[in-house]
């Protein structure tokens, strides 16, 4: 076990764990935030997907030990930004989710994708998102309500 | 026991007081008739649904509505109460919907168990709710009417207020006490389809917002007090047995609290129980079993294949014999097509893994789970747990997917937790099946292999068919055995096939089902995830053999009284008029339609070729589902569910097995649709109706596919008949 201070949402928080234990376990089961969800453990379906750093990355794979002080900004604390915020009120305008489990996920790589590409094409959706599973399927709103949060330029 | 169960939640405090004696009338649909015989239970006589088990009117103006299924994507938790609030004249913005307990009064009014399959959450509970809407509203009129002395008549409701004579108001919060006090009415009228306010209408989700900002618990998200993880090492083979356990290393992972053997539903495993998830992971891995497999059979795919090949030259049990059997032998060769198909074993990998959570307090229990099958998931607790099935609490927890895979007769998951629990005794503990034990861990739909052989009428049209399907049983050792079993014919294999809509004089279907050592499970669409490739694949086959446009003869062919898919045929026709014969250089048009769980589709695809593999541009869906309650869940169903059928297309889109072991693990080896393997714009049109609404859950899946090699093989020349689809 060893101690880390870590910046969630831009608060600081201490955690007391095993150097392995993934990020995404550490959110989940210490600090109680089950927004970022499990779905594989290999990086295969990005229901884990948090921003570290600022750059979408999948925290089942990422040791606690390898955080260091990034900013980790997760499902729960992306509302607070403009763009985050913009993208989860169309995600709810365009009624994207149907079990929902992986829009945490989903949300969390279009904020990315639309930080850095505010007007994307089809082909850019696709390259952002095509890592991300949603077994309901919902890809066809998922580009909607990406193009809608375009549209009003939340950034 | 529902009462008793209820007030434990704490609901009733304010609520209607519960009236006993009420008959609500049972609503059946001649189509959900038809699919009754799939029913675990002959149905139900019409029993008692009190209001107040069903809805809470809150001081603050909240209305609390119980949905009494398992919402995992499907949008009951919003269609349902829209259905009551509609008749009850309910402020919509102020409902509020939960996921009810296990209870006798949820029970499904056609299974009799609650449950959610079969997609009949809507044709089943439609009349239900908006009864339970219009009683509770009755009672809250005449409380009105008494305070204002003045009659029932006297009064109208709207956005959960009454009004009545000379301006007087009052709102459903302030009448609810009173209204507690009245008797049930026994009937009650219902609105006209004019008046809806709601049903008919595209409403938005309850659940969005609260699964975009991460707030929605799902079953696994559940923390409890004192809470500890288990994970179990589960048999490499199935059936296998531990013969030696060495745990050492594992038991020094910190935070592991206990290392023991369990039984399984097939076999023994090793349970490993910790603080958390991660020591629990890291210490199974460094768990050291030695597996007892002898006596097992170890299941091979391509040794299976071999075997089904052989049997699907021959008649098995006969499901369907129209006709004459021996008119396929009166038609000459050259009039005479054989096709055979083989489809693999398919898992169901919903998003979230499974997962259930017990509690064992020595006279009762409690139990958290995700399960379309509350019933038997809550027996089952009970029976591992030596207890009655009401002394265990059963909580409905919303599921990150399912697709059937929630839905198990054998309850094998709840059975491991409360073993686990049970050892734990006042420990809340939740298992968690991680991604490989769901990859590995069986319950997948059967693997299937068809031989068809069709002779050709003179004008093109199918005048013999004669067809054998290979397959596992999903019933034969079930509950449901009794109902959907006859004369060795399991019907969930041969649906869509034996009872097709297509005129075929002469038409011979019959059935094998082997036994094999690999647990099996209905998947979306059940039987229709591969009858519905078969024949559609092979009708369209037929028309292009008959130089016949693929719409029309497939209405030529279809029988008068098929209207389900004749209505979106039509419908889907007028729909593509813009598109389809605009196809760039490089696509094509493939179509297709089928009906299941009686809900109509026709099916349009572009479909190119990038990649060596399928890129659809764009499909478009005509579907006839009786009445739509709600248009939008409707449309939001076919747009994902494509995705779901397109699974079966996906070059790593299967399970096999070698000396009984899966060969895939995880989304690395099994591999389902991405945002590129789905259609990039998907247009649903919805025949208008005012019949008895059907379900829209499980029939998108089994027109994709065929849909799509359809185009392919417009495109390349070729028939596609084994899946998943390798090479193209």
């Amino acid at each position: 076990m060893a101690t880390y201070q870590i910046n969630v949402n831009g608060e600081r928080r201490e955690v007391n764990v095993h150097p392995s234990t993934p990020l995404l376990w550490v959110l989940r089961e210490d600090l109680k935030m089950t927004g970022t969800k499990f779905g594989c453990g290999i990086s295969a379906c990005g229901a884990c997907t948090v921003h570290l750093g600022g750059v979408a990355t999948r925290s089942c794979i990422v040791p606690i030990s390898h955080v260091g002080d990034r900013a980790i900004v997760t499902i729960e604390g992306i509302g607070q930004d403009s763009v985050g915020r913009a993208v989860q009120d169309a995600w709810v305008e365009e009624d994207v989710v149907q079990c929902g489990y992986c829009q945490s996920g989903q949300i969390m790589a279009a904020v990315a994708l639309l930080k850095h590409t505010p007007k994307p094409t089809e082909q850019n959706i696709e390259e952002s998102m095509g890592g991300n599973l949603c077994r309901c399927g919902t890809y066809p709103r998922i580009r909607a309500a990406i193009k809608n949060a375009a549209a009003k330029g939340g950034a | 026991m529902a009462s008793a169960e209820l007030s434990r939640r704490g609901f009733l405090h304010v609520s209607f007081a519960a009236a006993g004696g009420l008959v609500v009338s049972l609503y059946l649909d001649p189509r959900s008739v038809v699919e009754a015989q799939e029913a675990p239970l002959p149905p139900q006589q019409p029993k008692v649904y009190p209001p107040a088990a069903f809805v809470n009117i809150r001081p603050d103006g909240k209305i609390v509505i119980q949905v009494n299924r398992l919402e995992f994507g499907q949008g009951v938790q919003t269609s349902l109460p829209m259905v009551l609030a509609d008749e009850l004249d309910a402020d919509w913005t102020n409902v509020i919907a939960e996921l009810a307990l296990a209870a006798d009064v949820y029970k499904d009014p056609m299974f009799g168990i609650q449950m959610v399959g079969g997609s009949g959450s809507i044709a089943h509970s439609f009349q239900q709710y908006r009864e339970l809407g219009a009683k509770t509203r009755a009672m809250l009129v005449a409380a009105a009417a008494d305070r204002w002395s003045t009659t029932p008549d006297q009064c109208r409701t709207e956005a959960s207020v009454v009004h009545g004579p000379n301006g007087k108001s009052a709102t459903y919060a302030e009448l609810a006490s009173d209204a507690a006090r009245k008797p049930v009415p026994a009937t009650v009228r219902l609105k006209n389809p004019t008046e809806f306010r709601l049903v008919g209408k595209k409403v938005k989700r309850l659940d969005s917002a609260a699964k975009c900002n991460g707030s929605l618990k799902f079953g696994l998200d559940l923390d409890l007090p004192g809470m500890k993880v288990a994970v179990v090492a589960h048999p490499p083979v199935f059936g296998g047995r531990v013969k030696r356990i060495v745990d050492d290393e594992a038991r020094r992972i910190e935070g592991v609290r206990d290392v023991f053997e369990i039984p399984l539903a097939k076999g023994t495993g090793v349970a490993v129980v910790a603080d958390k998830f991660w020591p629990a992971k890291q210490a199974r891995n460094l768990l050291k079993i030695d597996w007892d497999v002898t006596g097992v059979e170890p299941a091979d795919s391509s040794e299976l294949w071999t075997k089904y090949r052989q049997l699907g030259q021959t008649v098995g049990n006969v499901a369907v014999s129209n006709g004459d059997a021996s008119a396929l032998d009166k038609i000459g060769a050259a009039n005479r097509i054989a096709a055979e198909y083989e489809f693999p074993y398919l898992p169901h990998t919903p998003m979230e893994p499974l997962n259930t959570t017990v509690r064992f307090d020595g006279d009762r229990a409690e139990a958290w789970a995700g399960s379309q099958f509350q019933t038997g998931d809550q027996m089952a607790v009970a029976e591992v747990l030596g207890l009655k099935p009401e002394q265990v609490t059963f909580h409905t927890e919303m599921a990150g997917g399912g697709f059937g895979r929630r839905a198990v007769t054998d309850s094998h998951i709840q059975r491991e937790a409360a073993v686990i629990a049970k050892r734990l005794r006042g420990t809340p503990v939740k298992l968690i099946w991680t991604r490989e034990d769901d990859v590995q861990g069986g319950y997948y739909r059967p693997m299937h292999f068809h031989r068809v052989e069709v002779g050709v009428g003179p004008n093109g049209l199918p005048a013999a068919w004669r067809h054998v399907v290979v397959g596992q049983s999903l019933l034969i050792g079930t509950p449901f055995e009794a109902f959907a079993v006859k004369n060795g014919v399991d019907q969930t294999a041969v649906e869509g096939a034996s009872d097709t809509h297509y005129n075929i004089p002469n038409l011979h279907v019959s059935v094998h089902h082997p036994k094999v050592n690999v647990p099996v499970l209905w998947w979306r669409s059940v039987g229709h995830t591969h009858t519905a490739f078969v024949m559609e694949t092979l009708i369209d086959e037929l028309a292009s053999r008959a130089k016949i446009d693929p719409i029309a003869y497939r209405r030529q062919l279809l029988k008068p009284e098929a209207k389900k898919l004749l209505r979106p045929l039509d419908l889907l026709e007028k729909a593509i008029a813009g598109w389809r014969n605009r196809l760039p250089r490089g696509h094509a048009l493939g179509i297709s339609c089928h009906e299941s769980f009686g809900t109509g589709v026709a099916c349009a695809v572009d479909v190119s070729i990038e990649n060596k593999r399928p890129r659809i541009h764009r499909a478009t869906i005509a579907v006839d589902c009786g009445l739509a309650v709600n248009p939008l869940s409707v449309e939001s169903q076919f747009q994902a569910g494509l995705s779901f059928g397109l699974s079966q297309l996906m070059a790593k889109g299967a399970i096999t097995l070698k000396n009984g072991v899966v060969e895939q693990r995880n989304f690395d080896g099994y591999v389902p649709p991405y945002i590129v393997d789905a259609p990039v714009a998907v247009d649903v049109h919805i025949v208008p109706s005012t019949e008895a609404p059907t379900g829209c859950g499980e029939p998108p899946v089994p027109v994709i596919s065929p849909a799509v090699v359809n185009a392919l093989a417009r495109l390349t020349g070729k028939r596609y008949r084994t899946l998943p689809l390798v090479n193209i």
